[in-house]
């Protein structure tokens, strides 16, 4: 099973530069190839803003005690 | 802050202690290599993943190197089973090793066949049964089952408990070290003079360098994994900054993937919290089945991968420049270059003879000498 694919809208102006750009660099296959990529790169990084880190009070007195005990604190 | 774990989510999985098979559910005997992955799964290790992959995921990780929800994954994740294992969805599969203990429970959600020519080809580059991870693709059953992992056994204490540490701890620690960038060093080898340059270099620009050597099966010839953790808590304590450097263990099996290995190593190191890993050259090959440059390549088809590699060129002791260089600073010739060979060092080892300094810390080779077996017979 390969992925599925669906169409996302974007100006025409902006298709014909970035199929401009796909031309020149020849390192991607289409415009959709590079918008994949470009997509892929911007959505990892506002994925990556929303996380927290989950340590309830308990995990951090435990690992605390262990890492202090191991020397690594 | 330490990296975002990859998919978004640390998995964690209830572990509990080493139990005899409840006898209730359907059993299935799985390879200490399965074993292992089970931990690794349980602790964090391989997030997003929280079980062996479905058929889905299988087919879109062959070919498109991403999970079904299009997060970066490059070697399935698979539990080979008999034949005609079947069960219902959601059904309680105890997961026993060779002394029947249950080392964890899945929920059963298929089985499938697979094709593992078509599996060595796409993960391996090759049908070759001289590399090792064709030969023990084709050693397994063809069948396989996909399932979470609802609960998994605590880890056993080993010698090496005191060195190993979960996700969870490493990132707690780099938080409490106020650690931002960490990079994150591979290993299956004690570390000779040209490992110990790509760790520095690496860590003139981090904060901290997290060295995470692999153990595990290993060929006769290679260190043990005593020697590796003894000849780096040498280094460590001899040659790197109070506070710069944390070493644990990671208990995996190596797979030779060169390329695609590469990056579920970077994915790995992810998920204990490192910003950066350092990728040299033939990262995770074998023998002439990758180019030597081919792992670090691999990384352009990932712009989403939440780690950055850092790439090396070889390091090697030239007589001319009279230190550590590589080939992007050294003019000289070949001929005036000494580089680390593993099996030239092994070599001296074997004869008794104490690597030149050039090559190996005197302590280090002195801490791998003291040992009654640093190699594995």
């Amino acid at each position: 099973m390969t992925s599925k694919y669906t169409t996302v809208s974007i100006p025409i102006a902006l298709h014909e530069r970035l199929e401009r750009l796909v031309q020149k660099k020849g390192s991607f296959k289409s415009v959709s190839d590079y918008a994949t990529y470009v997509l892929r790169e911007v959505v990892v990084m506002h994925e990556s803003d929303q996380v927290p880190e989950a340590f309830t009070s308990e995990d951090v007195e435990a690992i605390r005690s262990r890492l202090k005990a191991l020397g690594y604190l | 802050m330490p990296s975002t774990p990859h998919g978004g989510k640390l998995v964690q999985v209830n572990q509990k202690d080493l139990a005899e098979s409840s006898g209730r559910n359907l059993s299935l005997t799985v390879s200490a290599e399965s074993a292992v992955t089970i931990q690794n799964i349980a602790q964090g290790i391989l997030s997003p993943i929280e079980g062996f992959m479905g058929r889905n995921d299988y087919q879109r990780v062959l070919d498109e190197m991403r999970l079904e929800n299009d997060i970066p994954w490059t070697i399935p994740i698979l539990l080979h089973a008999p034949e005609g294992l079947t069960a219902g969805n959601g059904d309680e599969v105890d997961l026993v090793n060779d002394s029947g203990s249950t080392v964890g429970v899945l929920a059963f959600e298929e089985s499938y066949k697979i094709d593992r020519k078509e599996f060595a080809k796409k993960v391996f580059k090759t049908e070759d049964e001289s590399h090792p991870g064709v030969a023990n693709a084709y050693s397994q059953s063809p069948w396989v089952v996909g399932g979470k992992i609802l609960w998994a056994s605590k880890p056993q204490e080993t010698e090496f408990t005191p060195v190993t540490l979960t996700p969870k701890e490493t990132r707690f620690l780099f938080k409490e070290k106020a650690w931002k960038n960490v990079v994150a060093f591979q290993t299956r080898n004690a570390p000779h003079i040209g490992h110990e340059y790509v760790q520095k270099t690496a860590l003139a620009f981090a904060d901290g360098i997290f060295i995470n050597p692999v153990l595990g099966k290993k060929k006769p010839g290679d260190f043990t994994d005593e020697a590796i953790v003894v000849a780096y808590k040498t280094l460590m304590k001899g040659y790197y900054p109070a506070g710069t450097a944390v070493m644990s263990i990671l208990n995996y099996e190596m797979q030779y993937a060169g390329p695609r290995e590469a990056i579920l190593h970077a994915i790995m190191r992810k998920n204990f919290g490192c910003s950066h890993i350092a990728i040299g050259r033939d990262h995770a090959g074998v023998g002439k089945f990758y180019e030597p440059y081919e792992a670090q390549e691999i990384f352009e088809e990932f712009p989403d991968l939440g780690i950055s590699p850092l790439f090396f060129r070889e390091f090697f002791y030239c007589t001319k420049c009279l230190g550590i260089a590589n080939e992007k600073i050294c003019p000289h010739a070949e001929s005036d270059r000494l580089t680390f060979s593993g099996t030239k060092l092994r070599t001296m080892f074997q004869s008794g003879e104490a690597p030149p300094k050039e090559f190996m810390r005197p302590e280090v080779a002195d801490a791998i000498m003291g040992l009654p077996q640093p190699f594995v017979e």
